[in-house]
């Protein structure tokens, strides 16, 4: 078990190095001089390389690299030009926006997606399967910023039940904060659930295929009780596992949802910076959402061996 | 020859000839009502997307301050936008950039992703390491975010938009086009190939590519329908297609200031996203059960 998961570290290390690399590297795409566009108005050639001096600019990239990489690894991920925060500051003020929206998506998700599933698995090839299914091609084909803009159309403007945009903090009100969130939960779970639904089909059929459901079966337990205790308990942990991997189709969902219902998260703090030239954020942001999802694919490879005992070596 | 002399009168020798596989492939492609019914509506799209011009009832662009907002009705179809526009016609100029889109940013990751595959799969080694440790560290990063944060760097355009989209895209085909050759490699036939004295680079274009291209076509189609909504999505936050040009996706963004108003000018770009996107991915399915051997 030691030994798996300090191999798994090591392949992951390399990989953390050139997810830094690649997002440092974006600058250099960036046409113009950088030291231009942080000056803003200003073209007094003084400051300028001022500018170039302070951000070290003058210095070849690699260094510059190494400089970032240093800040980056004692937790400085550098400053917002334009709110003049450090990115670590905006990042832990807007993270629990988001992870409130993603956790409620989450939840919907699972509500949705895991019953649609194992119907879908155990009524095979009858009109509940095909309906299934059906959802799942709706969730994994509807953009969901048309989403979000007709169930504003829906909720906000004709029934007046929801409010179209802003956001509420949880430990403000909560039933307020719920209110907001509703709908963008919703739009950001729809998708996922569709995912879900997927992978709890194929594994219960699976489940559903083996010995030790045809042996509950033959012990004469109730079908309920086959389904639910014997097969979706030895189905769901691929899907588990599963779900870590839908952690950046998750946050990629957060951007356009928080666009449209403009709640001030993690999503709307990237469009917000990437508008405004603010590209210490973009990247800073860009580096904590890839080194989160390294680990957390880590994590589940790794609960995937704890749950499953055949493949500890 | 003796075998055909005893067949049975009447009986054809040519019919037990291995059919094409790719006329196999067609023939149960066709049974599947829903793949069908999505190569119709991706055919009709490209018509729409070549023919604009004669198709669309009026000029895209063109703005009239007497039509401001007009809901749905027999001169406007789908209605007209916050400036006059005729949104149908929008609608079918704005097929080109989607599909355009689709089309070359899945162009541009599949003639880099399957060369760079067929590399690391192939050659092993240290190549295949590199190749794929910068693999994984690009699908680290969430696929919109990553879009995002590319076509920002390049600048607001939609082809700037189709590069982003298109570099995003080329890690998923260097994955499989590696894997699918590492299960290659070990065949018989590559391995008869590489007796007969062919060079490298020969046994891995004659006979490892034309053997898992069903994979890379499946994903090809799934790709293309990602791209869409990418697209899509790029141009709602303005990183797209640039007005006035018209784009379904910075259609849907205009609509969301209008929506209590105007609610025709969100329902149809975005009806068009969905059918689009929803044909190639139905396609996608399609041509995985019709290009799987084991099925039957």
């Amino acid at each position: 078990m030691l030994g798996f998961f300090t191999r798994r570290l090591l392949q992951v290390l390399p990989t953390l190095v050139l997810v830094s690399m690649l997002i440092f590297g974006l600058q250099q795409l960036l046409p113009g001089d950088p030291a231009l566009i942080m000056a803003g108005e200003e073209r007094d050639p003084k400051v300028l390389a001022e500018i170039r001096h302070q951000y070290r600019l003058d210095q070849p990239v690699p260094v510059q690299y190494v400089y970032w990489m240093k800040g980056v690894l004692s937790g400085n991920l550098g400053e917002s030009m334009r709110l003049k925060n450090s990115v670590a500051e905006l990042v832990a003020e807007k993270l629990p926006v988001t992870l409130q929206l993603a956790g409620m998506a989450l939840l919907v998700a699972l509500c949705i997606g895991i019953p649609a599933g194992v119907i879908s698995a155990v009524k095979k090839e009858t009109f509940w399967d095909y309906a299934a299914n059906l959802f799942a091609l709706w969730g994994i084909s509807t953009p969901n910023f048309w989403l979000g803009i007709m169930l504003i159309f829906l909720f906000s403007v004709t029934l007046n039940w929801l409010p179209a945009s802003g956001y509420v903090l949880l430990s403000e009100n909560w039933k307020a904060s719920l209110a907001t969130t509703a709908m963008p939960a919703f739009v950001l779970g729809n998708a996922l659930a569709a995912v879900l639904m997927r992978h709890t089909r194929s594994a219960m059929l699976q489940a559903m295929s083996a010995d030790y459901v045809r042996t509950a079966r033959a012990k004469g337990l109730t079908e309920a009780r086959v389904v639910l205790k014997h097969a979706l308990r030895n189905a769901m942990t691929p899907v588990i596992t599963l779900l870590a991997l839908e952690f950046g189709a998750l946050l990629s969902g957060a951007v356009l949802t928080e666009q449209i219902f403009t709640i001030p998260g993690f999503g709307k703090l990237i469009v917000d910076s990437v508008f405004n030239r603010d590209y210490a954020v973009v990247q800073g942001v860009v580096l904590i959402t890839a080194s989160t999802y390294i680990a957390l694919n880590l994590l589940a490879d790794v609960a995937y061996v704890l749950v499953n005992p055949r493949l500890r070596g | 020859m003796t075998a055909v002399s005893t067949f049975p009168l009447g009986g054809n020798p040519g019919s037990i000839r291995e059919e094409n596989p790719w006329a196999r492939a067609w023939r149960r492609l066709r049974r599947r009502k829903g793949a069908m019914v999505a190569l119709a509506v991706v055919v009709a799209m490209v018509v729409f997307a070549l023919l604009a011009p004669w198709v669309a009832p009026y000029e895209p662009t063109a703005t009239s301050w007497s039509l401001v907002r007009k809901p749905p009705s027999w001169l406007h179809w789908f209605g007209t936008d916050e400036v006059g526009r005729d949104v149908l016609s929008r609608i079918i100029f704005g097929t080109r950039a989607s599909l355009g889109a689709g089309l070359v940013s899945v162009g541009i990751a599949v003639s880099a992703g399957v060369p760079l595959g067929l590399l690391a799969g192939y050659a092993g080694g240290w190549v295949d390491t590199v190749l794929s440790r910068v693999v994984d560290a690009m699908l680290a990063i969430p696929f919109l975010i990553l879009a995002i944060t590319l076509s920002a760097f390049l600048g607001p355009s939609l082809s700037n938009a189709m590069i982003a989209i298109g570099v995003t895209t080329t890690p998923v085909f260097v994955r499989l086009t590696r894997g699918q050759t590492l299960g290659a490699k070990v065949e018989d036939y590559v391995e008869a190939a590489r007796a007969v004295g062919n060079p490298h680079w020969r046994i891995a274009l004659r006979h490892v590519l034309p053997n898992i291209v069903p994979p890379l076509l499946v994903q090809a189609s799934l790709a293309i329908a990602g791209a869409i909504i990418a697209e899509a999505a790029l141009s709602f936050l303005g990183l797209g297609q640039q007005p006035p040009a018209p784009s379904w996706g910075s259609m849907l963004n205009t609509a969301q200031r209008f929506i209590a108003q105007a609610p025709w000018m969100a329902v149809w770009p975005g009806f068009a996203i969905f059918a689009a996107v929803l044909s190639f991915n139905l396609l996608g399915d399609g041509l995985r059960d019709a290009l799987d051997p084991r099925h039957k």
